[in-house]
């Protein structure tokens, strides 16, 4: 419940091979009231974008990054594998998402 | 106006153990009168259409009221992510295995000290070896674990072997807060403040664990605000993201504020949408129209909103000034001389530290009508 907590290192970051999965206690979900979906960690909620939802149903442990990448580019126009990357990593840091090596 | 993201039910106040540090309000008897499990029911259901996404069920000792499964089970239908924080005194392996069935989510469990003697000692009461073996059953069922542990000058020397044992146990999160000095910790507070040498040890302690453990395990690191140049984002603002319903159906923007001189709201009485919208006591504070200089004309006021209104009203008697933790506040002498005290010559080992009286009120709710 505490908000003053202090930051988490980055100690990884997503790289094309790694298979990123959602933590074992983070759930994603969708928030009505919202009309987004949204990441749920036993502290924190992370309020998703359309693509950022995307990205993460994709997150199973059986999709590398670089095939996520591939299945967004045949839905988006533009997919930037970098930007899905720092995405990931950012939510690695945040502790909502694991990468298991390829 | 936002929409709450976290509801924090509290659903008793009755307790096994009687902490010293304990930031439940004194006057527990007033909130005796606690909701039956249908005025839960529709608590969660008005949260939910609120927005609400989490529910953490805490107290008080939760496992002590009777209907926790059927709360459980009901959160769960409607999606709630749902933690359970408790003391572990109570949740045996088959009450573990109906709350699971129900669709808990998170177990975090309270551990006072590493040392069997002294967790007993702060919690006054034996109980680490249950909470072991407690946490042994939270992971053999597969729930992720939290360990929650508040830290304060009694204990904050062990953080090493609290964060060993976390380890030991297979915790997925360790929680080290610091003691947030409301309701009875209030009273305990120059007793259980650390001396900056104790701080600073355990920090360098923390960095060392989170480069070691930090794999495996996420550790948390609540800050003491006394020692702090700014101000905590209490809440991460007033009525902004959080609120909490009272065991007698109060609703609070958090569970410190019922010290507040603030009209009460009570879910018996109305709508929850319209307590969050309109009620004084989630409007008295929220956005930043209330505040007076110098948080008013202070680049920070979005990122700490003025910091804790009970604290402020704790120190001045006016919940609307700047919270005295902020260097810039005119009243930070303040808590500048309580945390000169905790680091006099004269050591504050000596304050003996007064256990909170749970077994007084250690009363089942009856059926009597509520008092208003």
């Amino acid at each position: 419940m505490d908000s003053t907590t202090t930051e988490t290192t980055i100690r990884s970051r997503a790289s094309s091979s790694d298979y990123p999965r959602l933590a074992r206690h983070v759930q994603l979900t969708f928030s009505r009231t919202r009309q987004r979906h949204v990441l749920l960690h036993p502290e924190t909620v992370v309020v998703l974008n359309g693509s950022g939802a995307d990205i993460l149903k994709l997150c199973d442990g059986r999709h590398t990054v670089a095939e996520i990448v591939a299945e967004l580019g045949a839905r988006y126009q533009t997919v930037r594998e970098d930007e899905v990357r720092q995405f990931l990593t950012r939510l690695v840091a945040r502790r909502c998402v694991e990468l298991a090596d390829g | 106006m936002d929409s709450p993201f976290g509801l924090l039910a509290e659903l008793t106040y009755r307790c096994p153990l009687a902490c010293a540090y304990c930031s439940n309000p004194l006057n527990m008897a007033d909130y005796s009168d606690e909701l039956a499990t249908d005025e839960w029911r529709r608590v969660l259901v008005e949260a939910r259409d609120l927005g609400v996404l989490q529910c953490h069920l805490s107290g008080g000792e939760p496992l002590l009221r009777r209907d926790l499964v059927e709360i459980v089970a009901e959160a769960h239908a409607l999606g709630l992510y749902i933690n359970l924080v408790t003391s572990a005194l109570g949740l045996s392996r088959p009450r573990a295995e109906q709350l699971r069935a129900a669709g808990l989510d998170h177990v975090q469990i309270s551990i006072q000290a590493d040392q069997p003697a002294l967790s007993d000692r702060i919690a006054g009461t034996p109980s680490y070896q249950r909470k072991i073996k407690a946490m042994g059953v939270v992971k053999e069922l597969g729930w992720p674990l939290t360990v929650n542990v508040v830290l304060h000058r009694h204990n904050i020397d062990r953080v090493a072997d609290v964060l060993g044992l976390a380890d030991e146990m297979g915790a997925d999160r360790v929680e080290l807060a610091n003691t947030q000095y409301y309701g009875w910790a209030w009273r305990n507070r120059d007793a259980l403040l650390p001396s900056r040498a104790q701080l600073e040890a355990a920090e360098v302690v923390v960095r060392a664990a989170r480069e070691r453990l930090g794999d495996r395990m996420d550790v948390i690191y609540v800050i003491p605000d006394y020692y702090s140049r700014y101000p905590k984002p209490c809440m991460g603002g007033w009525a902004s993201r959080q609120l909490t319903v009272t065991p007698n159906g109060d609703v609070l923007p958090c569970p410190a504020a019922q010290s507040l001189p603030l009209p009460r709201a009570n879910i018996r009485e109305d709508s929850l949408e319209r307590i969050w919208a309109e009620s004084p006591v989630m409007t008295a504070f929220r956005g930043t129209d209330w505040m007076p200089d110098p948080c008013r004309s202070c680049d920070r006021r979005e990122l700490d909103f003025g910091g804790c209104r009970c604290q402020a009203f704790q120190f001045t008697g006016d919940a609307a000034r700047t919270d005295p933790v902020c260097h810039l506040s005119p009243d930070h002498d303040l808590v500048a001389r309580t945390v000169e005290a905790a680091n006099a010559e004269s050591p504050a080992d000596g304050i003996p530290l007064i256990p909170r009286p749970h077994r007084a009120s250690f009363r089942t709710p009856t059926a009597t009508p509520p008092r208003r």
